[in-house]
């Protein structure tokens, strides 16, 4: 069912990305604007991202060969990567609105802040979805939710892979 | 061959309900079965049908006279809007789960969908999302910009009312239960399936119904990102629509559209699938042609991603792009043909039985087929250019949804109803509606062809008195009365021999699939106790020829129309 999610979250995320290139590689984007974007931080962070998908790797395979404790610590690691990424998000977030880029400032504001706000939110729940299963780890259950949420997971960083090479990396070679 | 599968029950169909006993209310409050929740879904579809037809009813009286002054301009847009989004979304849309989630459990010989409180929790979405929509109307004025609300006309600056914020919401909300519906039911498909029952011959509803579930994961990101987008303008003063700053307001039509073109086939797929079940029961023969009635859904499905761009033929995308997509929608009618011929040789030299089912389904092929030949016509974009916004377009798309989508459901309904309500409607009845219906629809739509190579506008509240304008006008009006006074036939029927109709037995059409199978009509909680292993997209039909059926094909007599 979980891949079923993904497909259709898959389908979504193609949608906003496209509209984020649709509009950001059409004449008249604010240049000025794409270059207030950090991204050296926001290179450091997508890494903390992706490392926390190695660790849920390594929660799942703690949990697949009866090591509670493994499954604990890296899940732990795991939630603690998630939040540190969002915190880069957020003073992303807090330096551009201190530039004066707001939602209704300007395209870019508006599709920038949509299509990683979007994201930002598939990490939210995701990190909620980590805690409920490391206080289930705690009590003591068993059941393999685990199994469930880790194709999440992985699926919430490489959609982040795409959005990080849309929104830093492209424009860096244009030549707007 | 005599052993017999015991089928799983779920762990508690009713939480913290007695089984037996009858709870009024509450117990559809609560429902988690499928089959209440399937019959909650029809009930919802039926409701809002009366409101959709109402609401047509009211644009045809103001379009019946030229100059005529009986609906203001403002309201005249609402009500057009509101028409269309209810039909495709609030009637459509839970019909076609209605039958889904009612049918693919018993057809693939299944006790329960998947998830049953996902099921549930799907059709409250689409419920209370209709609700909010309607709540508009108390909210300040009803959304006004179409139903494919095109940008800029959904931005504030041209609708300052909360419309077109309801509009967005309750169509969100529903998305998101559509979306949960789907996936329950290819969860289920793919891992309730009575053993012995490969994916390759499941029956041919229980496939088309699969298949579309797939289109439906696939579409509606592309409306629910759309409509996020837009309530971020409407709200926060985003422009990603607004064009007077720097937003685009084609973006919102391709949006919409890779959304909106194989939504057209999400409602006629499971249209198809009942119509190849009742085809075969009423014309006594398997399918002519399995695997291609199978494939060429398939195929449709896929080729549905890649022609959204014809509605936009006006915009001025350039020859490549209009080349293009006009080859793309005309390859599409390929499948499509391919499974008209299916029925056709489905129904050739068979048995038939003209009962009220068969008659929408015969009315369907040669409705159906004027509305793909239109179609076709659409698609070279020069034609599209000069009929494009006019009523051609109305009656293609009428002809389309009520002669494809409406007919086939009107198909299954009666095919259907002895099984949901254990009763059998008086043939003689279900005939006056047919032809009233049909009548009605014809006379409505098909000279709107006329109308629209003539030159009249769709959604302009009136018209000058051109030649032919009031007369063709005045017999649509007229045929869409017939139509509202067939409506009204279709609740009564349902009303009437749903309570008092005579019994039907379990098996009234001697049919071949599995839902035909159960040990009374309507269905008991517990679907089944245990079936022989199934075989084949005909499972029901062929226990029958074996005889492990329990006796149940000796028992019944056949119902002659």
């Amino acid at each position: 069912m979980i891949h079923l999610v993904i497909y259709t979250e898959a389908f979504f995320f193609l949608c906003l990305i496209m509209s984020f290139i649709y509009m950001a590689y059409n004449a008249g984007f604010a240049p000025r604007e794409l270059s207030r974007l950090d991204i050296r931080s926001a290179g450091v962070y997508t890494v903390v991202l992706i490392a926390s998908s190695f660790t849920l790797h390594f929660a799942e395979m703690g949990y697949s060969r009866g090591k509670p404790a493994a499954l604990k610590a890296w899940l732990i690691v795991t939630i603690v990567l998630g939040a540190v990424f969002l915190a880069g998000q957020g003073t992303e977030y807090g330096r551009l609105i201190g530039d004066n880029i707001t939602m209704n400032g300007s395209v870019f504001g508006a599709s920038f802040y949509t299509l990683t706000g979007f994201h930002g939110l598939h990490v939210v729940i995701g990190l909620i979805i980590l805690l409920i299963v490391l206080i289930l780890a705690f009590l003591g259950d068993s059941r393999s939710a685990i199994r469930t949420i880790a194709p999440y997971w992985h699926f919430v960083d490489v959609v982040w892979l795409f959005v990080f090479t849309v929104v830093y990396v492209l424009p860096q070679f244009s030549s707007i | 061959m005599g052993a017999t599968i015991k089928i799983p029950e779920p762990a508690s169909p009713f939480p913290g309900l007695g089984v037996e006993t009858e709870q009024g209310l509450l117990q559809w409050i609560c429902a988690v079965d499928h089959k209440l929740i399937g019959i909650m879904y029809l009930v919802m579809s039926l409701l809002f049908f009366v409101i959709g037809g109402a609401l047509a009813l009211l644009i045809r009286v103001q379009l019946a006279v030229p100059l005529n002054h009986f609906l203001p301009p403002e309201t005249f847009n609402q009500f057009f809007t509101m028409h269309g989004t209810t039909m495709i979304f609030f009637v459509a849309m839970p019909a076609i789960f209605g039958f889904s989630v009612y049918f693919v459990p018993l057809m693939i010989g299944a006790n329960e969908m998947a998830f049953p409180r996902l099921n549930a929790f799907g059709f409250w979405m689409t419920l209370f999302g209709g609700l909010l929509l309607y709540f508009s109307f108390l909210a300040g004025g009803a959304p006004d910009a179409g139903w494919f609300n095109y940008a800029p006309l959904n931005e504030k600056n041209y609708s300052f009312h909360k419309g077109i914020d309801y509009f967005s919401m309750g169509l969100l909300i529903s998305g998101i239960g559509s979306v949960a519906t789907s996936i329950n039911i290819i969860v289920t498909v793919l891992h309730y399936r009575i053993p012995g029952m490969k994916l390759n011959q499941l029956p041919l509803f229980v496939w088309m119904v699969f298949v579309n579930s797939f289109l439906l994961l696939a579409a509606f990101p592309s409306l629910n990102a759309a409509l996020a987008l837009l309530l971020l303008d409407r709200e926060l003063n985003a422009h990603f629509f607004n064009t007077a700053a720097g937003g685009s307001a084609l973006l919102w039509q391709h949006l919409f559209w890779i959304f909106g073109h194989p939504e057209v086939y999400i409602v006629i797929l499971p249209a198809f699938g009942m119509l190849s079940e009742v085809f075969q029961v009423f014309s006594r023969k398997p399918i002519f042609g399995y695997a291609f009635v199978a494939a060429s859904s398939v195929a449709i499905a896929l080729l549905a991603f890649g022609v959204w761009a014809h509605h936009m033929f006006a915009v001025g995308m350039g020859n490549v792009a209009n080349s293009f997509f006009s080859a793309a929608s005309m390859l599409i009618g390929i499948p499509t043909g391919v499974k008209i011929f299916n029925w056709l040789g489905t129904i050739h030299g068979g048995k038939i039985r003209f009962t009220t089912s068969m008659m929408f389904a015969i009315a369907f092929l040669i409705e159906f087929t004027i509305g793909g030949v239109t179609g076709i016509a659409f698609a070279i974009f020069p034609i599209d250019w000069q009929l494009t916004d006019t009523y051609y377009v109305v009656a293609h798309l009428h002809y389309v949804f009520i002669g494809g989508t409406i007919s086939g459901l009107l198909a299954g309904l009666f095919y259907w109803f002895p099984k949901i309500t254990g009763r059998l409607i008086d043939e003689r009845a279900g005939k006056w509606f047919f032809w009233l219906f049909t009548i009605g629809f014809n006379f409505t739509f098909f000279v709107q062809h006329i109308l629209g190579m003539i030159g009249l506008p769709r959604r302009v509240y009136t018209y000058p008195n051109l030649p032919w304008y009031g007369t063709l006008n005045f017999v649509s009006t007229a045929g869409a009365m017939l139509m509202g006074v067939s409506g009204l036939v279709l609740v009564y029927i349902i009303w009437r021999y749903g309570r008092s109709g005579k019994p039907a037995g379990t098996d009234p059409w001697n049919a071949y699939t599995l839902e035909w199978a159960t040990r009374t009509s309507p269905p008991p909680l517990k679907n089944f106790e245990e079936l022989p292993a199934a075989r084949g997209y005909r499972a029901w039909w062929e226990m029958k020829q074996s005889g492990l059926d329990g006796g149940a094909a000796v028992s019944q007599k056949e119902i002659e129309p």
